[in-house]
């Protein structure tokens, strides 16, 4: 990987992010205080002159880990971003059929429809990518949802030529995944590049390190001893490890990471 | 340490001739499977009662499963020797047309799967047709399933030449043919000991051989405007170059709106210093010398190389509505950064993907290739698709949703660019001290412009000098321009290409509003097939202007064919000849209509000897 190709995946992402702003409104960002939502908020600052044109919005379940909380509170008044923290209802409202940790996951899908509901928000950002998750490899760039949240994976929007679908009916939106063609190297090899900020769980501890950031109680660290950028890019070029290994509710059951996203989960 | 740049493949054929299959074992071959995920495959297959089926990879989601065919596009990464790759998987279901396109539009090459026993079948052909239509020209084709055609050297030939021979057909050559068995992985990544007759390059290696495309800096600028910032004192343009380079100092044409301006700085933030120039890839941000009007949807250029304006251009399309689309459907465009309302003003014809063929009718369907004309109220910045990519191709919008996609062509289409260049800002009116009425008076009649528009060999010439002398014996001052008279003198600079065709009429306006305000009625007899010339002309006579459509069908034409054009034309010895190579656009609401294939001339002349009488007495005005 050149740094020529990171360029490239950079000036795509900043592109995305400038046709977001220009053509859907009222627009917001989902940061989820993690490495991909980190570089995705410094290509905002790229795209927008030093500028975070939209409020960025922190699905908050109270059950982050303190490092997370920390990093959020230092890094709002340093770049001048416009916080806002939408409170996610308690695990109790959920759908009780889905598997405990796909439950407790389930509250951010509620919480952002809550606030898409309150807010009219049109369209949404987040830093999803296609190599994290089969599911998430089927996604478009500009991803309609209905008024219920859900996913209609069966019928998607053609997109091509980088014309994407800006407009849905009143009470619909968008879903808009600007870092969608970048890998976890990718990003990785960005953050090292551009010297981006970074919750310290990611790097290794007595042997372990959260490669993926979750909530405390369903997100699990993995064993490794990068305890620097540099020893996770070589980690991640070896590893066959999938990314999401830590998250405990890709592997409750063969769809369940599926029914949360077609109800409408990042 | 992978170095080349990233290749995008797209996989296409026909359903079940194994596209799956192949990336699921192309995957597993790479060593880019996760761990487990073979042995989950084998657990998946072993708990449904079949062999190993390496399309189960892909099939993420429990509905696909269940149906056992892929939904839509994804995307898979793995890496050979010398590259890394990304496979856009797409489905061949037929319904599924749109996911394909999805993922093809953004890949360099493409491996076409063909089963050795079915050959080339319906999807197959149209999948390549759209690869051609979609510009991607680097095509691998495999010939799947070789083991149960018992490995037949003979077969491999027949079914490889089909479908050389189909892709020649469409401008596509293949770098490879090459027998595998996707499911055994014969001739993916090595020479396989059962097809030993094959001396050809393996998969991987023919992919090593692909082209990364790449953003083209050696082209003319284009610079599609997406937005313009105000956060601070600055006012920001941004956008991508997608071909050229940007300088500062550069002076930018933008168009359509003709303005023009030079570059003050490049934008960046961050550290280091402020750029001075950017290449095609980049997105930028710029500021200008002067504060020009300039909006989304503007192309910035460089003058010299300028894209061009038109109303009216061709499209080569996939449709991929329910609803049809027939002429005169409204559709919102999408071209570039810029949008607009268009219209279908024709459907010149629907492609036939099996044979290649026009098909008899004028209707689109769902998943129809067709070649359609698309009309816009305004002038749009339009190039043709293989000169610019980025700004020669569009999406068609109907209400919410994207309906088509299609690449411009602009054969016969002429730059409207000199017609909007802004005049000398030096130039001052002098009023004459004779007023119109005056001339009038003296005459006996008001001057005009009687404008005879139609397709060669219609009879706009024998009429115009049939009323040119009838009413020069009732003393009218009038006189008649016609084409190849003045293309004798005034015109004499000027060939039969589009461009100079509209420069010819535009001249041949000028000088007949002159006449006009001169007193005189003035006849012109010009095929003049464009509507925006027209409307031009009638712009330079401003209120004095009669648009006569001199109609006859064009089997008439053919037939009278007075200078022998029309069989020049058949033959080939006469490019762009209206009627037959190039549109003539018939007026929308001429002022009179003569049609002097269902009339004879006598009584076509006294219909505009009457009109001209009527609208040019000094009591009319």
């Amino acid at each position: 990987m050149t740094s020529d190709h990171l360029r490239q995946l950079e000036q795509r992402t900043i592109y995305i992010l400038r046709e977001a702003y220009s053509r859907v409104k009222p627009l917001g960002m989902l940061w989820s205080i993690g490495k991909d939502s980190n570089a995705l908020l410094w290509m905002a600052r790229k795209a927008f002159f030093g500028n975070v044109p939209f409020p960025v919005i922190q699905l908050d379940t109270d059950m982050e880990l303190p490092e997370v909380y920390a990093f959020r509170d230092r890094i709002v008044p340093e770049w001048n971003l416009r916080l806002q923290v939408e409170h996610c209802p308690p695990e109790a409202e959920m759908d009780q059929t889905l598997p405990p940790a796909t439950r407790a996951a389930a509250r951010k899908t509620e919480g952002l429809k809550n606030l898409i509901r309150r807010q009219g928000y049109r369209g949404i950002l987040l830093g999803i990518r296609r190599d994290e998750q089969s599911t998430r490899a089927k996604e478009r760039v500009f991803s309609p949802r209905g008024i219920d949240g859900a996913w209609d994976f069966r019928d998607q929007p053609p997109e091509f030529w980088d014309q994407y679908k800006t407009d849905v009916p009143d009470g619909a939106h968008l879903r808009i995944h600007p870092l969608l063609h970048w890998t976890e190297l990718d990003i990785w090899l960005y953050t090292r590049q551009e010297g981006i900020p970074i919750v310290p769980l990611y790097l290794a501890r007595d042997g372990k390190r959260y490669r993926s950031l979750g909530e405390k109680n369903i997100t699990f660290p993995i064993d490794s001893n990068a305890s620097s950028i540099d020893e996770i890019i070589a980690e991640l070029e070896t590893t066959r490890m999938p990314e999401r290994a830590g998250r405990a509710m890709d592997h409750e059951a063969e769809d369940s990471f599926e029914r949360l996203r077609t109800t409408g989960y990042m | 340490m992978v170095d080349a740049a990233q290749l995008r493949l797209v996989v296409v054929g026909h359903v079940d001739h194994g596209k799956s299959t192949l990336i699921g074992r192309l995957l597993h071959d790479t060593g880019s499977l996760p761990d487990g995920k073979a042995e989950e495959v084998r657990a998946i297959s072993a708990r449904r009662g079949m062999p190993v089926e390496w399309s189960f990879v892909l099939d993420a989601l429990q509905a696909e499963r269940d149906q056992a065919i892929t939904i839509d596009t994804t995307r898979l990464w793995f890496r050979t020797a010398r590259r890394s790759c990304v496979i856009i998987d797409a489905p061949g279901h037929r319904e599924f047309l749109r996911n394909m396109i999805s993922g093809a539009a953004e890949a360099d090459a493409a491996i076409l799967v063909v089963d050795a026993q079915e050959g080339m079948r319906e999807q197959t052909r149209r999948h390549a047709y759209l690869l051609h239509l979609l510009g991607i020209t680097q095509v691998v084709v495999v010939v799947n399933k070789m083991d149960a055609c018992g490995f037949s050297e003979a077969r491999f030939r027949e079914v490889g030449s089909a479908a050389t021979g189909y892709l020649a057909r469409i401008g596509l050559h293949p770098v490879a043919v090459i027998p595998i068995v996707a499911r055994d992985g014969d001739n993916l990544g090595q020479a396989s000991g059962r097809m030993p007759w094959y001396g050809g390059p393996s998969l991987l290696e023919s992919l090593d051989g692909l082209l990364v495309a790449a953003p083209d800096s050696t082209r003319p600028l284009r610079l599609p405007i997406q937005d313009v910032y105000k956060f601070d004192e600055r006012r920001i343009l941004v956008g991508r170059v997608e071909a050229g380079r940007l300088r500062v100092g550069d002076s930018l044409l933008f168009s359509p709106s003709n303005r023009s301006a030079r570059v003050a700085t490049i934008e960046s933030w961050g550290p280091g210093n402020a750029p001075l120039e950017a290449g095609a890839g980049d997105s930028v941000g710029f500021t200008l010398d002067e504060p020009v009007f300039v909006e989304r949807g503007d192309v910035a250029s460089h003058h010299d190389q300028a894209p061009k304006l038109s109303p009216l251009f061709r499209c080569h399309l996939f449709w991929l509505s329910d609803r049809p689309l027939v002429p005169g459907r409204s559709l919102r465009l999408k071209l570039a950064t810029d949008e607009a309302r268009v219209s279908v003003e024709t459907v010149e014809r629907v492609v036939d993907t099996e044979t290649l063929e026009p098909v008899d009718r004028t209707e689109v369907r769902r998943n129809d290739m067709a070649t359609v004309v698309l009309r816009c109220r305004e002038l749009l910045s339009l190039d043709p698709h293989a000169e610019s990519p980025a700004t020669g191709r569009c999406a068609l919008i109907d209400g919410f949703d994207t309906v088509a996609g299609g690449v411009i062509d602009l054969v016969g289409f002429p730059d409207q660019r000199p017609t909007v260049q802004r005049r000398s800002s030096d130039l001052y009116m002098v009023e004459h001290l004779l007023s119109a009425e005056a001339r009038a008076a003296r005459n006996g009649h008001a001057g005009a412009v009687i404008w005879l528009t139609g397709l060669s060999g219609a009879g706009k010439s024998t009429l115009a000098m049939q009323v040119e002398r009838e009413l020069f014996a009732r003393g009218y001052a009038i006189y008649v321009l016609d084409g190849d008279n003045v293309r004798r003198g005034l015109n004499a600079d000027l060939g039969f290409a589009p461009e100079d065709r509209a420069e010819n009429i535009r001249r041949v306006g000028e000088v007949a509003a002159l006449f006009a305000d001169a007193g005189v009625v003035v006849i012109t007899a010009f095929i003049s097939p464009y509507r925006a010339d027209r409307e031009r002309a009638r712009a330079a006579a401003a209120g004095c202007f009669h648009e006569v459509y001199v109609r006859a069908d064009l089997a008439t034409c053919e037939r009278r064919d007075p200078k022998g054009l029309y069989q020049r034309a058949r033959s080939g010895a006469v490019a762009e000849f209206t009627g037959i190579s190039a549109p003539y656009e018939e007026p929308e609401d001429p002022e009179l209509l003569v049609d002097t294939a269902e009339n004879s001339l006598e009584a076509c002349v006294a219909a505009v000897v009457r009109y001209v009488v009527e609208r040019t007495a000094i009591s009319a005005g």
